[in-house]
């Protein structure tokens, strides 16, 4: 799909798209209500734009705030155009360009961090060299029995891609990850 | 509203409906009963505060909420019940948020026991609804109610207006609970910008006392901000001697008869206003939203100049134009500050925009909605001409379907005030005239209502002439009819070759005899000259006059801006040959829509 190319609405846009699409991290603040998701994901879908990674949790308890971390990608005028359409939603508070702000901080990208769970199954020697690569890794093993291991093992995006490549010929089962958790470095909150 | 005992009292859910109605100065809904509503219908039969009207589709409903609203100003009301009277509301829904009219709509839901089982009549209103709205709330807790529903009349009227649901299960009609007063009930997050930046108003001000070719481009958003922002949008352009034109949806922001007006721009505008906004030099955006039918071919689109929005919505700035100034705030706010500014500190010399004038005088003579009338066929453009003649010295609303008669009524009916025109622009909705003149006569029962209609576009709703009966609004049907579906078959000439598929009005009702089936007046003219008596009839009946005006059947609407070509690239009436028509479109402007 490469709607984010265009902007929306207009069936008239006929001018090459010169700027090239970025991956940017945005957190959304909102009222933690029914609905508010599906909504964040309806003007995702209805618009045309990507979702690469999406988590979502309640944060603050209190005043029933949620934040929702989304990675997207597309042109700098189509990250704009997604940030001001989250900013129209009524239970959306905030919404902060993370990519944006590590940049204005002067730092190449903001902290991102996700978990997966990895299970893995086999024996012999498969079994001991993927013990012997999650501890390389720093991945913990939170199960296992004497025909598997479920890994956890947290990190950047790139670090987990890459320790599920290398699990995969030695008995990959399954995988399940949280999604990017992310917010800018400093001392300044959102 | 400052009755005490209101503040806190135990009502039921149904109860609580109406009372937030009236606490939210409601006077008129637009509705359709149906079991799910029956307890709020039962409240509405106990009081005579909100007056109920009694639509036969809800559709209509939701067209003449919309006509309520943009006439008045205030928040169309309606009432439907669960299931399929909520998905007839869908289209008003859309209609209203593409078009930024505060639309409240209240609708009914099965119990919340039943909720998910498929029960009868049950649909996932706030699922369905949930794009074609600003906000909409399913209420769960009937002490949410009152909260709920003053927070659904301020969401649909401030910022960007537009259409909300408020889905109340029938169970919690029934249920009591407390009800607490809009002033009493708690505010979320949701709070619009209004205050424009300073410092962007002043470069605003600064780029525009520099400009040679300066150009005001209103919309829509100008009639949203209220009488204020039309009143200070006129002393701006008295200030600056600049020319305005406007979208589909600003007209009569800036009155037609000034002087320095330039008529509506985009698809169908006048030569004139497209060609200003090619040329100009300094574009000021107020109100509108670079929509494709104004903008024509992006890359295009005034090549040569700096632009400057002022718009309440951040997502309509850089949307579909790059502007070097973007100010984010409500059009009257910002126009103020902005005509103070501009008193301050610019030394006024019209002198400079003379060369501008001269340019404009010359595309002006091309006279580009010149038509040729005809002794014995009534041209389109000729009878709007004669309506407006007729009828200026009336107090007139007008509204309109969708289609060629709708852009001849813009381009020959002439507006001076706003609030004065309700018409389909974003979504292009096919029926909303009828009812939407049902709301304004309703909100101006003294007024003189007008439907411009097409004989296509008038049978999407044409029940609505039985709630016009029962309510007694006189509203005055006035159909082009030329036995076509117009700008379908227009569009067929442009681009299909001609190939008339299915836009031909077979089995056409007489009109006459069905005004006359419903109760109203019927009118029928042929010729041009009866049509004078025959409009002057139509205004003096104080009933609901259907007028079967027929006029020549393959008139085409033009000026025209063939799609996929820019703003000086018009197709003039005097030039569209058959053989211009025909080729006026290239194989790329052929996909576009």
């Amino acid at each position: 799909m490469n709607a984010q190319l265009q902007p929306t609405g207009s069936a008239y846009f006929m001018a090459r798209e010169t700027e090239k699409p970025e991956t940017h991290t945005l957190s959304v603040l909102v009222d933690n209500e029914p609905g508010v998701l599906a909504r964040v994901i309806g003007l995702f879908s209805g618009r045309g734009y990507n979702i690469e990674s999406l988590t979502v949790s309640e944060t603050e308890h209190e005043t029933h705030l949620s934040r929702i971390t989304i990675v997207t990608r597309g042109t700098p005028h189509v990250l704009q155009q997604i940030k001001h359409q989250l900013e129209r939603i009524v239970p959306v508070h905030r919404v902060v360009d993370l990519t944006v702000r590590a940049q204005e901080l002067g730092q190449e990208r903001p902290l991102e961090r996700e978990l997966a769970l990895v299970k893995v199954a086999g024996t012999g020697t498969d079994r001991v060299e993927a013990l012997r690569l999650a501890d390389a890794f720093r991945a913990h093993v939170v199960d296992a029995n004497t025909e598997h291991f479920i890994f956890q093992i947290t990190g950047k995006s790139s670090k987990i891609d890459q320790f599920i490549a290398i699990m995969r010929p030695l008995g990959l089962v399954e995988i399940c990850r949280t999604g990017v958790a992310a917010m800018n470095r400093g001392h300044q909150g959102m | 509203m400052s009755n005490g005992q209101n503040e806190r009292r135990e009502m039921t859910g149904a109860e609580m409906v109406v009372q937030a109605l009236k606490d939210n100065g409601v006077k008129h809904i637009f509705g359709y009963p149906g079991g799910a509503v029956l307890p709020i219908y039962d409240e509405l039969f106990q009081q005579d505060d909100v007056e109920h009207i009694l639509v036969r589709h809800e559709q209509g409903a939701g067209h003449a909420a919309e006509g309520y609203a943009r006439s008045t100003g205030k928040a169309g009301v309606m009432l439907v019940t669960s299931g399929p009277g909520a998905t007839n509301a869908v289209t008003p829904l859309q209609d209203a948020l593409m078009d930024s009219i505060p639309l409240v709509c209240i609708t009914g839901q099965v119990p919340t026991s039943l909720i998910g089982s498929d029960a009868f009549q049950e649909c996932d209103t706030v699922g369905i609804t949930r794009p074609c709205t600003k906000h909409n709330w399913l209420v769960k807790d009937v002490n949410d109610l009152s909260a709920i529903i003053h927070e659904a009349f301020h969401v649909a009227t401030t910022g960007r207006p537009g259409p909300v649901v408020v889905d109340i299960p029938k169970d919690v009609q029934f249920a009591k609970g407390t009800y607490v007063s809009p002033q009493t009930a708690p505010r979320t997050s949701y709070k619009p910008r209004v205050q424009g930046d300073l410092g962007q108003i002043k470069a605003a001000v600064e780029l525009m006392a520099k400009a040679k070719k300066p150009i005001l481009y209103t919309g829509g958003g100008v009639v949203n901000s209220g009488p204020e922002a039309s009143h200070l949008l006129r002393e701006l352009v008295d200030l600056t001697g600049f020319p305005i034109t406007s979208t589909l949806m600003g007209l009569g922001c800036y009155p037609a008869s000034g002087k320095n007006w330039l008529g509506m721009l985009g698809m169908h505008g006048t030569y004139e206003a497209n060609m200003a906004m090619h040329d100009c030099d300094v574009m000021l955006c107020i109100g509108a939203r670079f929509d494709d039918r104004i903008t024509g071919r992006l890359d295009a689109f005034a090549p040569n100049s700096r632009k400057i929005h002022i718009d309440v919505d951040p997502s309509s700035i850089n949307k579909n134009v790059h502007v070097d100034i973007g100010i984010l705030g409500d059009v009257a706010t910002v126009l103020e500050d902005m005509v103070r500014l501009w008193r301050a500190t610019v030394k006024a010399d019209k002198k400079a925009l003379h060369p501008w004038w001269e340019q404009i005088a010359r595309w002006r003579a091309r006279d580009s909605l010149a038509f040729k009338t005809n002794p014995d066929v009534i041209m389109p453009q000729y009878a709007i001409s004669r309506l407006y003649e007729l009828t200026k010295d009336h107090d007139t609303y007008i509204t309109t379907e969708v289609g060629q008669h709708q852009m001849w009524a813009a381009q020959y009916f002439h507006f001076d005030k706003p609030n004065r025109w309700m018409t389909s622009g974003g979504l292009g909705t096919m029926g909303y005239g009828l009812p939407a003149a049902l709301g304004v006569q309703i909100a101006h029962p003294d007024a003189l209502v007008i439907d411009i209609a097409g004989d296509a576009s008038i049978q999407m709703c044409i029940q609505e002439m039985s709630a016009a009966i029962q309510h007694d609004a006189p509203i005055k049907i006035f159909i082009l009819n030329n036995q076509y579906m117009g700008m379908v078959r227009q569009w067929q000439q442009l681009l299909h070759g001609n190939r008339l598929s299915h836009s031909y009005t077979e089995a056409m009702p007489d009109f006459v005899k069905l005004a006359e089936a419903y109760g109203a007046h019927g009118i029928r003219c042929e010729k041009p000259d009866e049509l004078d008596d025959a409009i002057r009839e139509m205004i003096t009946v104080r009933k609901p006059v259907i007028f079967d005006c027929r006029v020549a059947n393959l008139a085409n609407c033009f000026p025209m801006i063939p799609s996929g070509k820019a703003h000086n690239e018009m197709l003039l009436p005097d030039e569209a040959t058959d053989e211009a028509v025909a080729n006026a479109i290239d194989a790329k402007g052929r996909e576009l829509v």
